[in-house]
């Protein structure tokens, strides 16, 4: 069934340890794992505080994703799942987390470590996942007021990006770079769907276009697509963007330019950790948002 | 009279001859990178049918995706226009005309002369289009053509819960991998597709006789998961992909 051929799909999986918390001496040691249909990520939080996280691409079935993708956050730092109190399950898989005590949409999630992950000024949070897209207006709490979402049609979604990576034969961490490497910028894809944009990107590509160009045409069509999901609601700043296509600064720049709105940073990858060359994944804030929800229901339990 | 239709598409160019009301040679040839030369090709195939060359035709015109890309008709006609003048050289009775092609799906209602009286269609989503369809078949590991066997085989009803094909691909996969029959998974595509044209059926209002043209008129399954979703017979005309290039031929000769 597999060809034999490089799978230019396949983003890069990750992980990392905090080397500056020590879980043993934590009070509170909570889990959120989000089981998205294309990626699952695993956060460990001591008191609120990112101690570890992983990030892997989904498996067949959701159960054994949400325990490798523990494993993976848990390597190197002696954690076993005997010691966290309370984890709780999030994204379309949330229900199948075995060691989950509680599932928690992921759009509240997402609320919560957006709120964590760029500070309380954060009003409008865009998340772009690997089978949705979906914008959220929320307070300085991080608490949800209001939200939009596709989830019908892959343009506009990670997936839609992993075909065109494919297509063009791109790894998919570098489309992003490559679509800046245009002397001019062209117009837009016109196909909305996917499944067309691949026919009219491979006449594209016919026509003598280099592969920098169709990619460049591509980015701006997603992020035409994801900004007429923005119109619908009023976005306010400050605005973040979350999900594995907020890696891809050829989406983003090109969003944040049509909205005119900046992106923010977020507050806790900051320059102190990138000189120790912590990896920055923007994919864990739903994780983040259901181990502070875990943090949260343990206190109430107050154990 | 002679008169001359192209009906240009995305995966395939068909010409038809007509003289005198009749058409007497047809000639299908699949859509290059050039859709002028295809359509010049598919042109030329059939007047070699009809044993006639380009100067004994009075009138040419073209429909169809790549209608812009020719450099011998003399004009051209709407995809809508061109099936409904064409069902009804086909099949007088036919008033609601269903075409899937490979990048549209459409409906339309027709009166007995040809003209439109309404239509529905879809251009912008692949889930109510032959590549939906295409793409599943790959997904599957078969061939269109052997999805209607499939079908019949089927025992189980299953629903596809993604509308999109990118991710209904994805979710055939996984069912592919749960050990689901072939055949059901198979039945489930056929019926997502055949969904989406009956909802841009209704919005046309459905009028008897119901025809089904174009290459997906060729699939037995998809037409019988349209007839179990509607409970109405569905007519299929000989050679359903020429249709909307007699009709196209039928706008030339009244030009």
């Amino acid at each position: 069934m597999a060809e034999e051929r490089k799978e230019f799909w396949r983003w890069p999986e990750s992980r990392w340890t905090n080397p500056e918390i020590d879980w043993k001496k934590g009070k509170y040691i909570t889990c959120g794992i989000d089981v998205g249909s294309v990626s699952t990520q695993g956060v460990v939080m001591v008191d609120g505080g990112l101690c570890c996280y992983g990030n892997i691409r989904t498996g067949s079935n959701s159960p054994d994703s949400a325990i490798n993708v523990f494993n993976k956050a848990a390597e190197g730092t002696g954690l076993a799942l005997e010691d966290i109190q309370y984890t709780v399950g999030t994204g379309y898989g949330r229900v199948n987390v075995p060691f989950g005590n509680r599932a928690i949409t992921e759009i509240a999630c997402h609320a919560r470590g957006a709120n964590w992950m760029y500070g309380p000024s954060i009003r409008t949070v865009l998340d772009m996942g690997g089978q949705d897209c979906k914008v959220i207006k929320i307070d300085e709490k991080g608490k949800v007021t209001t939200f939009f979402m596709n989830d019908k049609c892959a343009a506009g979604t990670g997936r839609g990006m992993e075909v065109f990576a494919d297509l063009l034969g791109i790894p998919v961490q570098d489309v992003g770079d490559m679509s800046f490497v245009v002397e001019q910028e062209p117009p837009p894809v016109s196909s909305t769907c996917v499944v067309f944009a691949k026919s009219e990107a491979a006449s594209l590509l016919r026509a003598g276009w280099p592969k920098e160009k169709v990619l460049a045409a591509y980015c701006s069509a997603m992020a035409h697509r994801v900004f007429l999901l923005l119109e619908k609601v009023n976005v306010e700043k400050d605005f973040a963007i979350t999900g594995g296509i907020a890696k891809n600064q050829g989406v983003v720049k090109r969003i944040t330019k049509e909205l005119g709105i900046e992106a923010c940073e977020t507050r806790w990858y900051n320059k102190a950790y990138a000189d120790k060359n912590v990896p920055f994944d923007t994919q864990i804030a739903g994780a983040i948002g259901a181990a502070l929800f875990g943090k949260a229901l343990s206190e109430k339990l107050g154990n | 009279m002679i008169s001359a239709g192209i009906d240009s598409g995305a995966k395939n160019v068909k010409a038809v001859i007509m003289k005198n009301g009749k058409v007497i040679a047809k000639a299908m040839v699949p859509a290059g990178l050039d859709a002028k030369v295809s359509a010049g090709e598919a042109y030329d195939e059939a007047l070699k049918t009809a044993g006639l060359a380009r100067k004994d035709v009075q009138k040419v015109l073209i429909t169809g995706a790549g209608k812009k890309d020719c450099d011998f008709a003399q004009g051209e006609i709407t995809e809508v226009g061109a099936r409904a003048k064409g069902i009804i050289y086909a099949m007088p009775n036919a008033r609601t005309v269903i075409e899937v092609g490979a990048e549209e799906g459409s409906a339309v209602r027709v009166n007995e002369k040809g003209d439109v009286v309404d239509f529905a269609i879809n251009e912008k989503c692949a889930a109510g289009a032959g590549s939906f369809v295409e793409a599943m078949a790959r997904a599957l590991e078969t061939q269109v053509e052997k999805m209607t066997d499939l079908y019949d085989r089927s025992t189980e009803e299953i629903v596809m819960n993604a509308q999109c094909a990118v991710f209904a691909e994805s979710e055939l996969v996984s069912l592919v991998h749960s050990q689901t029959a072939k055949p059901d998974i198979a039945r489930a595509v056929l019926t997502a597709i055949a969904d989406r044209i009956v909802s841009m059926m209704r919005r046309v209002g459905i009028e008897k006789d119901v025809a089904a043209i174009g290459g997906v008129a060729l699939n037995g399954g998809f037409i019988k998961a349209v007839e179990e979703e509607l409970n109405i017979k569905i007519a299929v005309p000989a050679d359903p992909q020429y249709i909307s290039a007699i009709g196209v031929a039928i706008a030339a000769a009244a030009e």
